[in-house]
């Protein structure tokens, strides 16, 4: 059995239990109906069976074999990119298109191997540009481009 | 066919849509040509742009996309014994050792010629058993939908590469994922949290991207620092193969193109293992098999010519039936969708323009590529030395624009980030995300027909098996299934006969 947090199976087979046993609880607010008048809760609560008996099978499959998760765990650039991701997300929305670019290109580059803040900076101050060069003016995009032009 | 071929290049060859087809092999090539980024990456992250263009050439643009990607893989093969993408691993073998032999020209040459006529046998096939298909497709009523999704969605599943059971997993997770959004039946939201925004459903692109693009990013940055390569330009001293190279090529070309043209029809099967099989083939049919894996032409030629043809026939299914057979199918029809085209048997009647000028596009396109490849090489090369740590942040950069520009919407830059997080945590327990991507484009659909097959037979499921049709597509799912456990059963035979004899 070893280490469960490592052992790649069981936490696959686990994660598929999760997101079924989930499935089907919500959709237990949805009607059932029958097989001739199928309810809006039919097709979810079996597909969430399914995938609930697949999680089921693979976990168990995983105690049995131990098989460990190849390589390390990304964790830290996973972090940064869902951050830069985010960020845009907020910062398009509240401050335009230019600043949400420039902390995007900085706050994912810090995800990477090595950052070298003369590098990145060169990198944002291109890419913006073109970012801004295709979607804004070339494809029309009516994004405002600092804060305030809104 | 000869009226439709001619709309098809009347459209095709409007200077708009020529512009895109360039602008989309270019794009694809160069991207193809860089490590990491596969053709699903690129057009994962190149598909909401495309939403902001009209649907022709938007779809032309992504088909040439597509292809060029292809193109572009073999040609790192060959120079830096690199794939840029998964097809092209087996052009490594015999291209990058004619490179260190000093023939990185004829290599790439023949590469290139072999990928045209694939192509274009592709292309005609594609022209040829559109129609038919599709006439036959119109007649399917709910049952035949179903069976014919279900039988798509086993067979990508089981022959795509990974474990059976978790990818089938994934196509129960990507048809549970479908579900996310109205009920069209009833009109109540389903898995909605309570958001807003989720009422519609998680848009197609942003599962795209999470799942393919931000899971490959991640991967690429969670091992130790960047490798160097070795580039073998320096040799190329002559592009024109012999007339020897020319003549050993021939057979393997033609045997490659109908290999791969038969496996890019098939859902699961793509342009991986089109190659692959024709490598085997060659081999086998060779006088001297010891020549392979040592730089025999033939070993080029041959898969080159078998990627090229399965990337055009894949279209095949995707575009009369509206069932993709591969993930990257899956994203072009997502694209149709997006543009808010049914995809299905229907889009060849009513939107001849459209199949015809995609199809006459991807003949244009092949060509544009033959003609592109072999003098840029020398930028694709350069390309080659771009650092990853600066590429990743362009990527997400498109990714995160992209994304924004469709409903101009905060929120989904946020559903990107967990569909990323998900991806890479799929990735990294080994379950395929390719196969989730099928079961979200095709569950809404799955519901839709099996509703409706039920209530045309009153709640009896064996409609199921009684139509001829939808019958032989459930034989056929059970046999895939069947044929794809017994070799597993065999292997632990074998073991329990070693463990009992040793």
């Amino acid at each position: 059995m070893k280490d469960l947090a490592n052992n790649k199976d069981f936490l696959a087979g686990l994660l598929l239990l999760v997101i079924g046993a989930g499935g089907f609880y919500m959709a237990l607010d949805y009607p059932f109906g029958s097989a001739l008048r199928m309810g809006p809760g039919y097709f979810p609560r079996v597909l969430a069976g399914i995938l609930m008996a697949f999680g089921v099978f693979v976990l168990v499959r995983g105690i049995l074999k131990f098989e460990a998760v190849k390589g390390r765990w990304g964790w830290k650039p996973l972090a940064f990119i869902i951050v830069s991701l985010v960020a845009f997300g907020w910062i398009m929305d509240k401050w335009g298109l230019v600043p949400a670019l420039v902390v995007m290109f900085i706050v994912s580059a810090l995800g990477g191997h090595e950052f070298k803040w003369k590098e990145v900076l060169i990198l944002t101050v291109v890419m913006s540009a073109f970012a801004v060069g295709v979607f804004v003016y070339g494809l029309g995009l009516p994004y405002p481009l600092w804060p305030g032009s809104y | 066919m000869f009226d439709n071929l001619i709309l098809g290049f009347s459209v095709a060859l409007s200077l708009q849509n020529l512009m895109y087809c360039f602008l989309g092999v270019f794009v694809g090539t160069a991207i193809g040509v860089l490590p990491g980024i596969g053709p699903l990456v690129t057009i994962a992250m190149l598909l909401p742009i495309t939403f902001n263009l009209a649907p022709i050439p938007a779809l032309i643009m992504l088909a040439g996309i597509y292809y060029g990607a292809q193109y572009g893989g073999s040609t790192t093969a060959i120079l830096v014994n690199l794939p840029g993408e998964t097809a092209s691993v087996i052009t490594c073998l015999d291209g990058y050792q004619m490179a260190r032999q000093g023939r990185a020209g004829p290599a790439l040459a023949i590469a290139a010629v072999g990928s045209f006529v694939a192509g274009c046998v592709g292309t005609l096939l594609i022209a040829l058993a559109g129609p038919p298909l599709a006439e036959a497709a119109l007649k399917f009523g709910a049952p035949e939908y179903f069976s014919l999704m279900l039988m798509a969605l086993i067979a990508a599943a089981v022959l795509a590469h990974g474990d059976m059971v978790k990818s089938l997993a994934m196509v129960f997770l990507g048809l549970l994922f479908g579900i996310i959004g109205t009920d069209v039946n009833s009109g109540m939201a389903r898995f909605s949290f309570g958001l807003p925004e989720l009422t519609d459903g998680i848009g197609f692109t942003i599962v795209a991207v999470g799942l393919f693009a931000v899971s490959e990013i991640v991967k690429n940055l969670e091992s130790g620092g960047e490798e160097k390569h070795e580039v073998f330009t320096k040799n190329i001293t002559h592009i024109y193969p012999t007339r020897a190279d020319i003549k050993a090529s021939f057979w393997p070309v033609v045997r490659g193109t109908g290999v791969g043209a038969f496996f890019g029809a098939l859902p699961g099967t793509g342009p991986s293992i089109a190659a692959f099989s024709t490598y085997m083939v060659e081999k086998k049919m060779a006088k001297d098999p010891s020549r392979f894996g040592k730089g025999a032409i033939e070993g080029v030629a041959g898969p080159e010519a078998a990627n090229n043809a399965a990337a055009q026939t894949a279209f095949i299914p995707t575009l009369t039936l509206g069932i993709p057979g591969s993930a990257t199918m899956a994203l072009m029809l997502g694209a149709l969708t997006i543009q808010g085209i049914a995809p299905g048997p229907q889009v060849m009647t009513q939107k001849p323009d459209l199949f015809w000028g995609l199809i006459a596009s991807m003949w244009i396109g092949n060509a544009m590529l033959v003609i592109l490849n072999l003098p840029l090489v020398g930028l694709w090369v350069k390309l080659l030395q771009i650092p990853y740590r600066w590429l990743f942040p362009s990527i997400i950069m498109f990714c995160a624009v992209g994304n924004y520009s469709i409903n101009n919407s905060p929120m989904d830059l946020y559903l990107v980030a967990i569909a990323g997080i998900l991806g890479y945590v799929l990735v990294k327990l080994e379950c395929e995300p390719a196969p989730l991507i099928l079961g979200y484009v095709l569950g809404p659909l799955m519901e839709e027909n099996l509703r409706r097959a039920l209530l045309i037979s009153r709640g009896d499921p064996t409609v199921f098996f009684t139509r001829p049709i939808s019958l032989s597509f459930m034989i056929a799912s059970m046999l895939i299934l069947i044929f794809m456990v017994l070799p597993a059963i065999r292997k632990k035979k074998e073991q329990a006969l070693e463990e009992g004899g040793g």
